[in-house]
């Protein structure tokens, strides 16, 4: 019965979009209804060739297969989204890079957005959604729940991401940062992250612990917060259903409030809360260290979602938003300050007692500097929104090297020290091919970091000095043109910097290769059966 | 702390994943008492500065702050110091800014700041031009280079549907008007008229006569343009668009409209005048 009704749906849906093609109004919208043409008629062959075979004894165990898809997943969109940073780094410092036959399909402004886009949602979700699938099982010890619904996360996420690439490349985008894929994208990933809150709370409701672990609470703050952002900043109505074209229904200032309360809470909940989650399993395990504070974590935790969900408005500092709105975000970002370090606290802390393994173990190394970096971010932030700090940093440089210690520092490092300590786990290794390629890969991405970062900083704080230099009569000395020329070096080593993080991922990707191909296996059988 | 941790407080009891325990350690005091004190900060601030959103406006803070007004503030001061100098601007002939030693330093400075705030992103950074913007160092003028002159463009810019008074003329785009071998022989004219060597010189002859008859009106018979039209001058090495052959034939065939905006609705009178006094002394001002 079932099957019918999924034979149905799928021939419908394969349907509906070839009809698009033939309607569609733009090209963006055409190749999507060509895409989601050939992935629906292809699982409606799926389906049809598999009717009678007789269903196998339901799965027990550990759902990890889909963990598995999710680290390939995450280091593959990983390199993409690295390549892409780089290659626009490039493009900035040498604009001869925007190549005249690529015109309107691979310039900056094009590519940009691809960035973005694939190391915070292709790389980082991947990422989340990995690492919280395997943690939330092993913490609450049962399978995940709701069946197949994770692979119908995984891939339903995998086609949202090549729907928001494909659209940015082809022009289909509502120009809101980090929410550029237009409606019925926004429709599509909506429906994935129903099914993704779906799946993880019904795992945790179906636990066998008595207590729900903190990495657990972080993951539900993430995945519940996302979805109420994501649903307020993409309300649009649709030109046509024909085409990617939609209109947003928040006018003026508050279309600019809505989008920062958006846009910040997309790095509170996504790329702070999320990620403290996995912090908050693997720091602990790799260290073999019970967490450093219970207490802590509970206090930091409600501090943090209370107040990071107000702090959106320092993006929108001495604009047309009210005096009010720009104070009220401005201290709530100052006294988010503390509870962002609680999460710090409590990861190094976590380690006092086995410094020692900081000389030995590359990957813990990699889960440290990955959370001095976060705290070297969360300070920065509460400094750089107290308004007369923002009145230079805003606009400059300087905010994209803050992005990027938290994005390469943070992000980048505890993803990759989760993958390296998860894929031995997963395929049942004894451990990984090569420490020494670990060490190679901290050491290029820490110093290809500072190089970013220090660069952005020189650059940032040049041109705020610059823009706002007048003469003793009060008019402006430099034009823009003349601190875009006086970057280029900085860009150059900005680029580097992005060059080096980039071979460190390339490493990173080998080794993992090399694990599940080469490495010797785990001495005993797989130990990935729920504690009954 | 470190290693007794395990002694003295002991963890919570709770055991996940084999081995994963969570120690009972209190908070520490550093990190409560800066949180303490950003809140109080907080609370603080947001009585000194507008705040709170109540029914009616927001509280409106007991500075009495405005960031608008602050702006104001900064914009009225510079303007009430620089007041008295802009009106001797205003009054003084343009042709005698140049000899008022204060006056033109003035100009110049603020002449400058203008040119970079609004004419760069065309005419570039150092008024050097870019392909179809005019080099303004030089003293190849479209439109006439006496300050006066100068000083009418910016105030009205070049075939802008904005004001009234712009500079207007339009060349005809001639694949419509002459055949195509008429086109060949005038483009291989102008190539030998402007001092290179024509891509086939037995159609010069011709091409001169198509000259003669086509473009002669508002480019001269010696090729030397019409700044009261803005027709360029043929017969040097300046080109706004490219003197190649194929650069050269393309403007007969579709024809060229380069427009500027009107400034007078967005700059004062003042700030037009000094810019006018600024790209005059440049170097090709006549």
């Amino acid at each position: 019965m079932t099957n019918t009704l999924k034979l149905v749906a799928l021939a419908a849906v394969t349907l509906f979009a070839m009809m698009a093609i033939n309607f569609a109004r733009d090209l963006s919208y055409q190749v999507h209804a060509i895409i989601v043409m050939l992935v629906a008629g292809g699982l409606f062959i799926i389906h049809v060739r598999r009717i009678g075979e007789p269903a196998g004894p339901a799965p027990t165990g550990y759902m990890d297969d889909v963990v598995r898809y999710g680290v390939i997943a995450t280091a593959f969109w990983g390199v993409v989204g690295f390549l892409a940073g780089t290659f626009i780094a490039f493009q900035l410092a040498f604009p001869v890079l925007n190549f005249e036959w690529a015109e309107g399909y691979a310039n900056f402004g094009r590519l940009r957005p691809l960035h973005t886009s694939a190391v915070i949602f292709a790389f980082g979700g991947n990422a989340l959604l990995a690492t919280s699938f395997y943690i939330v099982q092993r913490t609450c010890a049962v399978r995940l729940w709701g069946g197949n619904l994770a692979w119908f996360v995984f891939w339903g996420y995998q086609l949202f991401i090549v729907l928001a690439a494909t659209g940015y490349l082809l022009g289909g985008t509502q120009s809101k940062e980090y929410a550029e894929p237009e409606w019925y994208v926004d429709l599509w990933l909506t429906i994935v992250w129903v099914s993704y809150l779906l799946v993880f709370m019904g795992t945790v409701i179906m636990r066998k612990e008595r207590h729900i672990y903190v990495a657990n609470w972080f993951f539900m703050a993430f995945i519940i917060t996302v979805a109420m952002l994501h649903v307020v900043n993409n309300l649009s109505v649709p030109v046509s259903i024909w085409g990617s074209k939609s209109v947003i229904v928040w006018a003026g200032v508050a279309d600019a409030m809505v989008q920062w309360w958006y846009g910040h809470n997309a790095v509170g909940f996504f790329l702070t809360a999320g990620f403290l989650g996995m912090m908050y399993y693997f720091v602990p395990k790799q260290a073999e260290r019970p967490v450093f504070s219970y207490k802590l974590s509970i206090v930091h935790f409600w501090a943090l979602i209370f107040l990071y969900i107000w702090a959106g408005p320092h993006h929108l500092h001495y604009t047309a938003l009210p005096d009010w709105a720009s104070t009220l975000g401005m201290v709530f970002s100052v006294v988010l300050w503390m509870p962002s370090w609680g999460g710090m606290i409590n990861g190094l802390m976590t380690l006092s007692g086995a410094w020692d393994k900081l000389r030995t173990d590359p990957i813990i190394r990699m889960m440290v500097i990955s959370i001095g970096f976060y705290g070297m971010s969360t300070f920065e932030g509460p400094m750089m929104s107290i308004k007369a700090v923002n009145s230079l940093s805003h606009y400059t440089d300087w905010t994209i090297g803050h992005v990027h210690s938290g994005a390469l520092g943070w992000n980048g490092m505890i993803t990759f020290g989760a993958l390296y300590f998860l894929t031995p786990k997963l395929w049942n290794k004894a451990g990984l091919y090569s420490l020494k390629l670990v060490n190679w890969h901290f050491w290029l991405a820490t110093i290809g970091i500072v190089l970013y970062a220090a660069s952005m900083w020189v650059t940032g704080i040049m041109e705020g000095l610059m823009w706002r230099e007048v003469d003793a009569n009060g008019f402006l000395v430099n034009s823009f043109a003349d601190t875009v020329a006086a970057k280029f070096p900085m860009y150059v080593v900005r680029g580097l910097g992005g060059v080096m993080y980039l071979l460190g991922s390339l490493i990173m990707v080998y080794n993992l290769w090399m694990t599940v191909k080469a490495a010797p296996a785990k001495a005993e059988a797989s130990a990935a059966v729920p504690a009954e | 702390m470190s290693d007794q941790n395990k002694d003295q407080v002991g963890t919570t009891g709770h055991k996940w994943d084999e081995d994963l325990e969570e120690y009972n350690n209190p908070l520490p005091k550093w990190w409560v008492w800066v949180f303490y004190i950003t809140i109080i900060w907080g609370i603080g601030y947001t009585i000194a500065y507008p705040a709170w959103p109540m029914i009616e406006r927001a509280t409106p803070g007991l500075l009495g702050y405005s960031s608008r007004a602050e702006v104001a503030a900064d914009i009225a001061a510079v303007d009430a110091a620089n007041a008295p100098i802009n009106a001797r601007l205003e009054a003084t002939e343009l042709t005698e800014i140049e000899a008022d030693a204060d006056l033109n330093t003035y100009a110049n400075n603020a002449g400058r700041a203008v040119f970079q705030t609004f004419c760069a992103q065309c005419h570039g950074s150092g008024a050097q031009g870019a392909k179809g913007y005019p080099n303004l160092l030089d003293d190849d003028w479209l439109w006439g280079g006496d300050i006066a002159a100068i000083h009418e463009t910016v105030s009205y810019g070049i075939r802008n549907d904005q004001s009234d008074m712009a500079r207007y003329s339009e060349m005809p785009a001639f694949g419509e008007i002459l055949e195509e071998d008429e086109i060949d022989q005038v483009v291989n004219y102008v190539l030998a008229l402007s001092g290179q060597a024509p891509n086939d010189a037995t159609l010069v002859d011709a091409g001169e006569e198509v000259y003669l008859s086509s473009c002669a009106a508002c480019h001269a018979d010696d090729g030397s343009g019409d700044t009261d039209q803005g027709a360029p001058n043929l017969a040097d090495a300046i080109w706004l668009y490219g003197g190649d052959y194929d650069t050269v034939k393309a403007t007969v065939t579709n024809s060229r409209y380069g427009v500027m905006p009107a400034w007078d609705t967005r700059l004062s009178e003042a700030e037009i005048r000094a810019v006018a006094a600024y790209v005059h002394q440049l170097g090709g001002g006549q």
